[in-house]
């Protein structure tokens, strides 16, 4: 059976501004796609550790220098707005 | 046949010898991608004057002694690799026109090593899909038969390659986006094992699945380039520390070595004709003088559900930069949070913003440890038994892909059944293990056919043995149909 998924709340946590259409559209396919994902439920992992790393590659060090960084005029100019070498956006909270 | 079809190594053997300059290379390629891009779309942007100003510059320097490794080669790059200065879009809406400000690292390993850039290749909004149709600047054609998919996500680099409007190209591959448009395009497809290239200036989809690799015409190429692009690199700290692997036995042959074929990846949903050519080839490596074993991976269908809640999550977290903050569109809001919903839903595609809600949804409080936990408890039950199985065998072998090409908007309606094409290659991506495609034949309908080679982590040397041998005993030669007019 497909999963039913509170769509509106899993939106609101992704940053996602979607139409209420488009909220019904995902919440229906993504019922059929976690439905089929429920699968990995059904085998036993009873004492099998997680894995988030396929390789058990041991940590890289790096010499500590300082390094010349990403040109900051550059970087700044691929936003679409700055001022006085800052990012500007809206402000933090709702009617302020 | 032009010099835009010669392999890499073919070419770089005629720059050599004096038989041909990087200019007439180019050209040819800048030419068959005129000739070919309003039927196939492979680029979204072809840099014909930088092309050409480095090629002459690379037959310059030859003149004066100064040769490298792929000096004069043009190759193309997926458009999730960061170049400077050129624009670098994911094939989205909401990087358009994203001029990054520098070099990924394996872009500034090609240019060091005397390559020249073509252009950045079409591909599936952010690598996510199976046919490069999830493109915001519309789907690439298969050159095979133009109305059926490329596969993907690499479905650019791996049509363009197929061609001729590149000898070689980039592609990156977290569920397969490399071999799967490899098999479905009748080129060679190689993902090295996980850490083995930097993901430095790789635009991130999974980061404990991704890995950039070599789509080209022959074996040989993809273990050239992979010389060229590999090694650990201190602006990536996953990238492995230790040394690359000898790649001098490619003609080594495959007499004494154990070849693994993976019970699971037959049956329902495969195509004969798919099923008969890698059985046809199994036999042929045990004529050659390898020993032929059954081997089972039981969790090899269950992996799929595996990673179709592991990579979403991880694009969930990684996507999150994109806000409207630091690059790319913004659509105005009131306050931050609204300019951030706002932008994201107009930025992203319907497969983006599928896959990032999947995954927020599996990290939610509650859902956690069900969905996103077991999934990952899976990952280790599969690599287990994949260690299991290279305790026995060599390498393994497999269909790359279920079926050949699809017909273009088959699977556009339904992402599940998308999603279940990647059932051969996934495995790879979650055990972190080499994997190549390499084509070895066409189905009843003339579109090629891909065996997949999986090695063990860190064995390319012998995996690239096995795929060396496979290439020579289905010796493909045959090229698309619609080439035919070009040559």
């Amino acid at each position: 059976m497909p999963i039913d998924i509170d769509i509106a709340h899993v939106a609101r946590l992704a940053r996602l501004g979607l139409t209420d259409e488009e909220l019904s559209f995902y919440q229906r396919q993504l019922g059929v796609i976690l439905e089929h994902a429920a699968k990995v439920q059904a085998l036993d992992t009873t004492g099998v550790e997680p894995t988030a790393h396929p390789l058990a590659f041991v940590n890289a060090f790096r010499e500590d220098a300082t390094v010349a960084p990403l040109d900051r005029e550059r970087v700044l100019e691929q936003a679409p707005l700055t001022e006085d070498g800052f990012f500007v956006v809206p402000p933090p909270l709702e009617g302020t | 046949m032009t010099p835009a079809d010669l392999s890499v190594a073919e070419a770089a053997r005629k720059l050599a010898a004096g038989e041909t300059t990087s200019l007439e290379i180019t050209e040819a390629v800048l030419r068959r991608a005129a000739q070919t891009e309003a039927e196939l779309h492979c680029y979204l942007t072809i840099d014909q004057q930088g092309a050409l100003a480095s090629a002459e510059d690379s037959d310059r320097r030859r003149r004066k002694g100064a040769v490298s490794a792929l000096s004069g080669i043009p190759i193309a790059l997926k458009d999730n690799m960061c170049t400077d200065g050129i624009e670098t879009t994911c094939s989205s809406q909401i990087l358009a026109g994203y001029r990054p400000p520098y070099d990924a690292t394996v872009v500034r390993r090609l240019r060091a090593a005397g390559a020249v850039i073509v252009g950045k290749t079409n591909l599936d909004e952010f690598a996510m899909g199976s046919s490069t149709e999830n493109s915001a600047y519309g789907p690439t054609h298969n050159p095979w038969d133009p109305g059926r998919v490329p596969g993907g996500s690499s479905g650019g680099s791996a049509a363009a390659v197929s061609a001729g409007s590149a000898l070689a190209a980039l592609g990156s591959d977290t569920g397969g986006s490399i071999r799967q448009p490899a098999s479905l395009c009748g080129v060679v497809g190689f993902k090295p094992t996980y850490g083995r290239v930097s993901r430095y200036g790789l635009v991130a989809f999974a980061s404990s699945l991704d890995q950039i690799g070599p789509i080209t015409r022959t074996v040989e190429d993809a273990a050239l380039i992979f010389s060229v692009i590999g090694g650990h690199d201190p602006q990536d700290a996953t990238s492995y520390t230790g040394e690359m692997p000898e790649l001098s036995a490619l003609g080594s042959g495959v007499a004494g070595l154990r070849i693994g074929v993976v019970q699971e990846a037959s049956g329902a949903g495969f195509e004969p004709d798919v099923e008969t050519a890698c059985r046809q080839m199994a036999e042929r490596l045990t004529a050659a003088g390898a020993s032929l074993e059954e081997i089972s991976v039981p969790t090899f269908t269950v992996a799929l559900s595996a990673y179709y809640l592991i990579a979403p999550a991880e694009a969930s977290a990684n996507l999150a930069r994109f806000d409207g903050v630091r690059y790319g569109l913004r659509e105005e809001g009131t306050h931050v949070e609204e300019m951030m919903a706002r932008t994201r839903a107009a930025g992203f595609g319907p497969e983006v913003s599928r896959r990032i809600l999947l995954g927020t949804y599996a990290l939610s409080a509650g859902y956690y440890d069900a969905f996103y936990g077991q999934a990952q408890r899976v990952r280790t039950l599969l690599i287990n038994e994949l260690n299991a199985a290279f305790e026995r065998v060599d390498v393994l072998i497999l269909p790359t892909s279920p079926t050949t090409a699809f017909e273009m908007g088959a699977k556009t309606q339904d992402p599940l059944s998308m999603y279940l094409t990647d059932v051969c290659t996934i495995p790879a991506n979650l055990a972190g293990t080499p994997a190549i495609s390499v084509p070895i034949g066409l189905d009843r309908s003339g579109l090629p056919i891909g065996i997949q080679v999986m090695g063990r982590a860190l064995g390319e040397s012998v995996m690239l043995a096995v795929a060396a041998e496979i290439e020579r005993l289905a010796r493909f030669t045959a090229r698309p149909p619609m080439l035919e007019a070009w040559s």
